[in-house]
C-alpha cells in the first residue's frame, strides 16, 4: 500500500458513493412524484421534517415502496455517509503504510463525524 | 403550486447554479440557496439543509476525479480536516441558534465576498520562503504532476491556514456551503501550496466538512426529502455539464457574470435579513 494505490481506492469509492447515492434519490424521487405529486409542498414556513425523517434508524426502518420520502432520505444518507466512508478507509490505508501521526489525526476526524451523525441530538 | 411543477422548478434552478459553481469554481452551494429563498420564497433553514447536501454530491464526485489525476494532496486534506469539522459542528450548532434574519445577513456578506472573488479570477502562485517545521513534522509537503515531470512545493504557515480553516468550517456549518473560496485562500495564499493543489485539495475536503453539520442538521429537521431531492440531483447534473464546458475560453465573461448575479442576491439577502428584523 502506498499513496497512489490509497488515491486511486479514494476515487472509486467517492465516484461510487455519489453515483449510488443519486439513483437512490432519484427512485425515491420518482415515486414521491408518483404519489404526492398533486399535493402543495409547504417549504416557506419552518416546522422542521417529520421525526421519522431525521435520524438513521427512523429512516431505515420507514424507506420502502409505502414511504418515499424516507427512500429519498436513505439516498441522502448514503451521500452523507461517503465522504465518512472515505476517512475510514484512509485509516485502513495510513495503518498499512505505518504511518502512526496520520492514524491518529484520521481518527480524530472519524471520531468528530461519527459525533455528529449519532450523538448530536 | 403543486409538486409535480414545484420539483422541476428547482432542479432547473439548482442545475444553472451547480453549472455556474462549477465554471467558477466557487461552488453551486453558494447559489442555491439565496435562489431557493428569493425567488420560490423557500424557508432559509430547509434551503441551506438542501444546498449542504448537494454541496456533498458536488464535491466527491470531482475529489473523485481529482485525486485520481495526483493533484490533492491527502495529508494535507487529512491535517486541515481536523480544523474543518470542529468548525462545521461549531457552525451547524450556531446556525440551529442563530436567527434566520442574521442568518440571511451573514449569507448576503459572504456572497458579496464570492462576487468579489470571482471578478478578481485566480490569484497568481507565490513560493514560500521559509519552511514550516510543522509542514515537516506533519508530512505536508509534497509534489504534483506537471508536463516538466513532478514539482515539488514547500508548505508555510501552517498554523495560521490551519486557524484560518476552522473559520471556513464554521461559516460551512453555518449557511450549508462548502466555503471553498475561504478554504482556497487559507491554502493558496496563507499556506503557499500552488494553486491547483489548493483547490483540488479544498474539493476532496469540502465533503467531509459538510458531511460533519449534515448530522446536525438531520437531527434538527433541516433536510427535507422533498426538496433537497431536485436540489441535490440538479447541482450534481448542473456541475457535471459545467465540469465539461471548463475548457472554453468566455470563463472570463462568465466570472463577470456571475459576478454581478451573485452581487445582487447578496444585496437582496441582506435587505431580507434587515427587513426582516425590522
Amino acid at each position: 500500500m502506498n499513496d497512489q494505490r490509497l488515491e486511486a481506492i479514494i476515487s472509486v469509492l467517492l465516484r461510487t458513493g455519489v453515483l449510488l447515492a443519486a439513483a437512490v434519490v432519484l427512485l425515491g424521487g420518482l415515486c414521491f412524484l408518483f404519489k404526492h405529486g398533486h399535493e402543495q409542498p409547504e417549504y416557506h414556513v419552518f416546522h422542521g421534517t417529520a421525526e421519522t425523517y431525521r435520524s438513521v434508524s427512523g429512516v431505515l426502518h420507514a424507506a420502502g415502496p409505502s414511504d418515499c420520502q424516507a427512500i429519498i432520505q436513505l439516498g441522502l444518507l448514503l451521500l452523507i455517509l461517503t465522504p465518512v466512508a472515505r476517512v475510514a478507509f484512509s485509516l485502513a490505508g495510513f495503518a498499512l503504510e505505518h504511518d502512526r501521526t496520520y492514524m491518529v489525526l484520521t481518527y480524530i476526524v472519524l471520531v468528530i463525524l461519527i459525533y455528529s451523525l449519532a450523538g448530536a441530538h | 403550486m403543486t409538486n409535480l411543477e414545484f420539483t422541476p422548478l428547482v432542479f432547473a434552478i439548482s442545475a444553472v447554479a451547480g453549472c455556474l459553481g462549477a465554471l467558477t469554481g466557487l461552488g453551486g452551494g453558494v447559489v442555491v440557496t439565496p435562489a431557493l429563498t428569493l425567488l420560490l420564497g423557500v424557508d432559509i433553514r430547509y434551503a441551506i439543509g438542501a444546498s449542504l447536501v448537494s454541496v456533498i454530491a458536488t464535491s466527491s464526485g470531482a475529489a473523485a476525479a481529482f485525486v485520481r489525476e495526483g493533484y490533492s494532496n491527502i495529508r494535507i486534506g487529512m491535517f486541515l480536516e481536523i480544523a474543518t469539522t470542529l468548525g462545521a459542528v461549531l457552525g451547524a450548532f450556531l446556525a440551529t441558534r442563530t436567527p434566520t434574519a442574521i442568518l440571511s445577513v451573514i449569507f448576503g456578506l459572504v456572497l458579496l465576498h464570492a462576487a468579489w472573488q470571482s471578478s478578481r479570477g485566480r490569484p497568481h502562485d507565490e513560493k514560500s520562503k521559509q519552511p514550516d517545521s510543522l509542514a515537516r513534522r506533519f508530512k505536508l509537503n509534497g509534489s504534483y504532476p506537471s508536463p516538466e515531470g513532478p514539482c515539488e512545493y514547500q508548505v508555510g504557515n501552517v498554523k495560521t491556514g490551519f486557524s484560518l480553516m476552522f473559520g471556513a468550517g464554521t461559516l460551512s456549518g453555518l449557511l450549508g456551503i462548502g466555503s471553498g473560496a475561504l478554504k482556497v485562500i487559507a491554502m493558496d495564499q496563507a499556506m503557499h501550496v500552488p494553486f491547483k493543489v489548493s483547490t483540488t485539495t479544498s474539493n476532496f475536503m469540502i465533503g467531509v466538512t459538510a458531511a460533519a453539520s449534515a448530522g446536525i442538521y438531520l437531527s434538527r429537521g433541516y433536510i427535507e426529502p422533498g426538496l433537497a431531492m431536485p436540489v441535490m440531483l440538479g447541482v450534481l447534473a448542473g456541475s457535471l455539464v459545467g465540469a465539461r464546458q471548463l475548457i472554453g475560453a468566455k470563463v472570463r465573461m462568465l466570472r463577470w457574470i456571475f459576478a454581478a448575479v451573485v452581487g445582487v442576491m447578496a444585496i437582496e439577502m441582506i435587505v431580507t435579513g434587515v427587513k426582516g428584523k425590522l
